[in-house]
């Protein structure tokens, strides 16, 4: 069953005809999405051949969700755009919206956040900033690399995108049921406690690997949603230990203000929380293993 | 990106927001000339206030009353090239003097946990707002923003009355609130504080000081270069900024450069565990080379840590996810004869681990090469260890 995507999930691409949207449409196509259409206004009704593949492109996200009965959108519109792209699949009700564009001003994230809201949250947004999500040998939306890994019966839940394909990797002999990336900004969509809650309810999902860094204390909630819903084992991971204060560590959400967002305070409410918590990924990676 | 005062203050004023009148000045003799156009003007008493991107500048000696031209000009003197908590003092903010009647806190900021913003609010102003918080936590009103309805005047009028600021300040606090609002939407904010926000004694509302963070993400929209100080930072940040690379330096002795900052993240934290059975050696920078991490970028970034005279070792942690192994290792052997040609000195042992996509093939890459500096170990782990190891040396 896996979660937020499967098999049948039909995918719009916002932003295919641009370089990151061309490249990434060819990966997602050769891993076995389904993707039914591209959005662009200045190229609809056009089509774009990849590979073999004829994708056609729509006016809107509306148009193409009514000719193919889309139900996910992949959006890499650069940054100026974002925020009418994504308020573009919100207003057309689509079920997904995955945000990979990564430097969208926050204040432009807070507006679409509180705008799904305002429309009663009928799309589900995840990232922006994010590699996006993978349910192996079903469908790929976004940017992970789908030759690393297997299906199987982890479900992962991660803010960094290159920890996500490292522990990809790393369990690849055991597989994952879904992968997502939830991104590394301040503001961010779909959270930890989202996915954790899915995979909860995942027959397909037997343990979970949750990967967090410093900055805000999304990693702590996580931690008190755990304990009190969950039952499924959970392992996880939280990287920055050493980061300095007030430094921001490449993602926009990762700086350690004061006394509060360090690795060191989401480690030990996570382990309060019976969470196994790995030093290194390796050893996350072996502590994931023991549940096998 | 923190601002100084003077500059919170500047975009303040833009939006109309009240502030003493005030000027910046680098030498004792700036802060004269300033000194005496105020004298001139009637107000002869002036405050001179170290401009540090830091807190804790009055307890410091950093902010000081001054009567008169000859007192600021000795004030001035006194301040700049003051060191408060690490950040030298390279400017003065002169201002008219204020009559305080009463002092409170205001700010607008971010509210990561409910994914929108937040107003903090309280008739308790000139000292940390989290201690407030602490010690009286009644005094301190913390109201949601909604991103899209803003603080229009009823949702000011609402945060001062939570935030219990009395009745002679009320309207005045909730137009400048309004205001503030203005600034954190028009400039891209993530904070905007003012504290303390001050009522004078003939019953205006005024912003004394001003903090403001303004998103770096926003650049393509905002000004931010006038505002930065450039040649006031680390000098090899202020390189690896020019050069696009997002790089944070450190104080160890291991240079770092990897791909992702999850994984560059973690990367730091695993050589510092290594170096704990070394000498205690540490990362000496934060760098990603992003999820491409091509030949050039990687030449660029190697020039920078390689150019950093506390690295003794390099840990070089690529996964290859998007981009191949194979690419990356010939990524690393054009990057070194790059360097190599500019006659840059590159015998620093260089540890690589490259894992993921086509690993055996990029590790053949460098095998072939055999560059005398670089080493390869498989794991992050072991890599870390052996970079951690040759640092001590």
């Amino acid at each position: 069953m896996a979660i937020f995507l499967t098999k049948d999930s039909k995918v719009l691409v916002q932003g295919m005809t641009g370089s990151e949207g061309t490249k990434h449409t060819r990966r997602m196509l050769a891993s076995g999405t389904n993707i039914v259409g591209g959005v662009n206004p200045r190229k609809a009704g056009q089509s774009v051949d990849f590979d073999g593949t004829d994708v056609p492109v729509f006016g809107s996200v509306a148009e193409g969700i009514k000719a193919t009965g889309a139900d996910v959108t992949v959006i890499f519109v650069p940054p100026k755009f974002a925020k009418g792209a994504v308020i573009e699949a919100i207003d057309a009700e689509i079920g997904l919206a995955v945000v990979i564009t990564e430097g969208i001003p926050v204040h432009d994230t807070a507006a679409f956040w509180a705008y799904a809201g305002s429309k009663g949250n009928k799309t589900r947004v995840i990232g922006p900033n994010c590699p996006g999500l993978i349910t192996p040998g079903q469908s790929n939306a976004g940017i992970i690399p789908a030759d690393i890994t297997k299906p199987g019966r982890i479900g992962l839940v991660s803010k960094s995108g290159t920890l996500t394909y490292q522990m990809m990797y790393e369990l690849r002999d055991i597989g994952f049921s879904t992968a997502v990336g939830i991104g590394g900004d301040p503001i961010i969509g779909t959270t930890h406690i989202d996915a954790l809650a899915a995979f909860e309810a995942d027959p397909d999902t037997d343990a979970i690997v949750m990967i967090g860094e410093i900055g805000g204390d999304a990693e702590e909630r996580a931690a008190e949603y755990i304990k009190a819903n969950v039952t499924k084992p959970v392992v996880g991971y939280v990287a920055g230990f050493t980061a300095p204060e007030g430094k921001t560590m490449g993602h926009a959400g990762a700086i350690v203000s004061g006394s509060s967002g360090t690795a060191a305070a989401k480690k030990e409410a996570l382990e309060a929380a019976g969470v196994k918590v790995g030093k290194t990924p390796s050893e996350t990676a072996r502590l994931a293993r023991e549940l096998f | 990106m923190d601002l100084f005062e003077y500059q919170a203050k500047e975009l303040f004023a833009e939006y109309g927001v009240p502030v003493p009148q005030g000027k910046v000045a680098s030498t004792p003799e700036e802060a004269r000339a300033i000194a005496e156009e105020f004298a001139a003007a009637g107000k002869p008493r002036v405050v001179v206030k170290a401009q540090v991107k830091t807190g804790g500048r009055g307890k410091a000696g950093g902010v000081k009353v001054a009567d008169g031209p000859e007192d600021a000009t000795a004030k001035a003197e006194q301040i700049l090239g003051m060191d408060i908590k690490g950040h030298t003092v390279h400017r003065v903010l002169v201002e008219e003097a204020s009559d305080i009647a009463e002092e409170y806190y205001f700010s607008f900021l971010l509210d990561r946990a409910n994914r929108t913003f937040l107003s903090i609010c309280s008739a308790e102003g000139g000292m940390e707002i989290e201690e407030v918080a602490e010690t009286n936590p009644d005094a301190v009103a913390k109201v949601p923003v909604d991103a899209l309805k803003g603080a229009p005047a009823e949702v000011a009028a609402d945060i001062v009355a939570r935030g219990k600021l009395p009745e002679a300040a009320a309207a005045g606090a909730a137009e400048l609130i309004t205001k503030l609002w203005d600034v954190f939407v028009g400039k891209d904010a993530t904070l905007v504080e003012v504290n303390p926000l001050i009522l004078t004694k003939d019953g205006r509302v005024v912003a004394l000081d001003g903090k403001v963070t303004l998103d770096e993400n926003a650049e393509f929209r905002q000004d931010l270069e006038k505002l930065t100080f450039a040649a006031e930072g680390d000098p090899l940040e202020v390189k690896a900024k020019e050069k696009g690379l997002n790089y944070v330096k450190l104080d160890g002795e291991v240079g770092i450069i990897g791909n992702g900052a999850g994984l560059v993240m973690s990367t730091l934290d695993v050589v510092a565990y290594a170096g704990e059975e070394h000498g205690g050696v540490k990362p000496a920078n934060f760098l990603d080379i992003g999820g491409g991490a091509s030949a050039e970028v990687m030449a660029n970034g190697l020039e920078i840590i390689l150019g950093d005279p506390a690295v003794k070792s390099v840990f070089v942690n690529v996964f290859g996810g998007i981009t191949a192994c194979d690419a990356v290792a010939n990524g690393i052997v054009q990057a070194l004869e790059l360097l190599e040609s500019k006659g840059e000195d590159v015998s620093k042992p260089l540890v690589v681990r490259l894992d993921g996509n086509n690993a055996e093939l990029g590790r053949q890459i460098l095998t072939d090469r055999n560059h005398p500096a670089v080493s390869q170990v498989a794991t992050m782990d072991g890599a870390a260890a052996q970079a951690a190891e040759l640092a001590a040396k």
